[in-house]
């Protein structure tokens, strides 16, 4: 079998349709991701032991099992009971929440690397909860946040082909659909290997030049 | 919840499925770990070029894109392999990338006097390594490890998309036998939960293990 350039410039209109939602999954779910992992990190710190343990074990639970599992359980369980939401909308909530108990441990270690000093400051300056976190804490937390942060964006775009399975259009079920109606494998299949390496290649190299530009800064 | 509790034979076959896939891409991660990252440090510039081709290749692409390469495009030049060696080759070759990673690092975090020092011994590169080099490395990566073993245990969930019967594969059917839906996949979840968390536990005894040992040294120092 050889490499057909005429099947694949066939292909690509219905795979650049299938990238649009890819990304369009990738911006919603981490976005989700940041802001429940940044509500779960605050949530962890708060003095209830039985909410700590709740949302630990909660957490634990969504890490340790399978995303496409989940797709499955929001996907087919919930119209059950009434809630009907599109394929779309299952995968980017689900994407979200299994990445939003990574995200978590990331808000953690940042707000944890504050010196304690700084809550002491903003005590001492009457600053209100908000006021702390939004003037003093969260300001000094986030830019050593951020390359670990961009991680998990690759990470979940790369996480995005398991929409397929809940028949989500994107990019990986557009040449799997256009690869059994027509027979063809190689082509499709190809092009979407290399879609994936032609983005996720570069923003790894961005990634890193994040990481190194934000440990001169420390020193 | 009895309807799918009657099924309880097919699903001990897939826990089973599900766990012979786990153990043997893990091996097949393990191995590819330490080449890709040995190679990472090698003194040869081709060795280190090819092993980061190696490692962007298959960190970049998706693996579910691997998996239907593995299973569906290489057959079309020959090359078959049954959906459980294609599974193990995908997932053990897409988690070797990022062990490979997590050996460099730990290698490379092994104090610069420790290579000096068995230089000093007059050790050949390789019991460099044997002996001094990776022993000292091997507690700094086993947490790691431990969270990548979890990654990888939840990607032989997609393996069921290439017809594999492990749990996944089995809750469908289930599924459309007894045309319930919350039951066979919260089963399911709970029994990748227990694996897991089992998984874990065995994990940190490692690490325990091998941390003992160390304190032991460090005493030892002292």
């Amino acid at each position: 079998m050889y490499w057909s350039w005429e099947v694949a410039f066939d292909v690509l209109p219905q795979l650049a349709k299938g990238v649009v939602v890819t990304v369009q999954a990738t911006i919603v779910a981490s976005l989700l991701a940041y802001v429940l992992g940044l509500g779960i990190a605050i949530l962890k710190m708060s003095k209830s032991k039985l909410l700590r343990i709740v949302l630990y074990w909660t957490t634990e639970f969504i890490r340790r099992t399978p995303i496409l599992v989940q797709l499955y359980i929001v996907f087919y369980v919930l119209p059950d009971y009434g809630i009907f939401f599109e394929a779309f909308t299952c995968g980017v909530l689900v994407l979200g929440i299994h990445f939003s108990t990574y995200t978590a441990e990331v808000f953690r270690a940042g707000i944890d690397n504050v010196p304690k000093g700084q809550w002491e400051a903003a005590k001492s300056l009457n600053y209100n909860q908000y006021e702390t976190w939004k003037n003093v804490i969260l300001p000094q937390a986030i830019p050593p946040m951020i390359p670990p942060l961009a991680n998990y964006l690759i990470t979940m775009f790369k996480e995005t082909p398991l929409l397929a399975a809940i028949t989500v259009v994107e990019l990986f079920r557009a040449a799997d659909q256009y690869s059994n109606s027509h027979y063809k494998y190689l082509e499709p299949m190809t092009l979407v290997g290399v879609f994936f390496l032609i983005v996720s290649i570069p923003s790894a190299i961005l990634a890193m030049k994040l990481e190194k530009r934000f440990k001169q800064r420390k020193i | 919840m009895k309807e799918v509790i009657a099924f309880y034979p097919i699903l001990i076959d897939g826990t089973i499925t599900t766990i012979i896939l786990t153990v043997l891409s893990a091996i097949l991660a393990l191995a590819i770990s330490f080449v890709v990252g040995l190679s990472r440090i090698s003194k040869f510039k081709i060795v280190r070029v090819l092993a980061i081709i190696y490692l962007e290749f298959f960190r970049g692409s998706s693996a579910l894109v691997q998996m239907f390469f593995i299973y569906f495009v290489l057959p079309m030049w020959g090359i078959y392999f049954d959906a459980l060696t294609a599974g193990v080759i995908a997932i053990g070759c897409n988690l070797g990338a990022y062990g490979s990673e997590v050996v460099r690092g730990g290698v490379l975090a092994v104090g610069k006097e420790q290579h000096e020092a068995s230089l000093a011994l007059n050790y050949s590169p390789y019991k460099r390594y044997r002996h001094v080099i990776i022993p000292q490395a091997i507690p700094v990566m086993i947490p790691t490890f431990g969270n990548l073993l979890i990654e990888l245990l939840k990607l032989t969930a997609v393996a069921s998309l290439i017809t594999i019967s492990d749990l996944t594969f089995m809750a469908h059917i289930i599924r459309v036998q007894t045309a319930l839906t919350l039951e066979p996949f919260l089963v399911i979840l709970v029994i990748y939960f227990i694996i897991a968390s089992i998984l874990v536990k065995i994990v940190d005894i490692i690490a325990k293990k091998f941390s003992r040992g160390r304190n032991i040294m460090i005493a030892g120092e002292n």
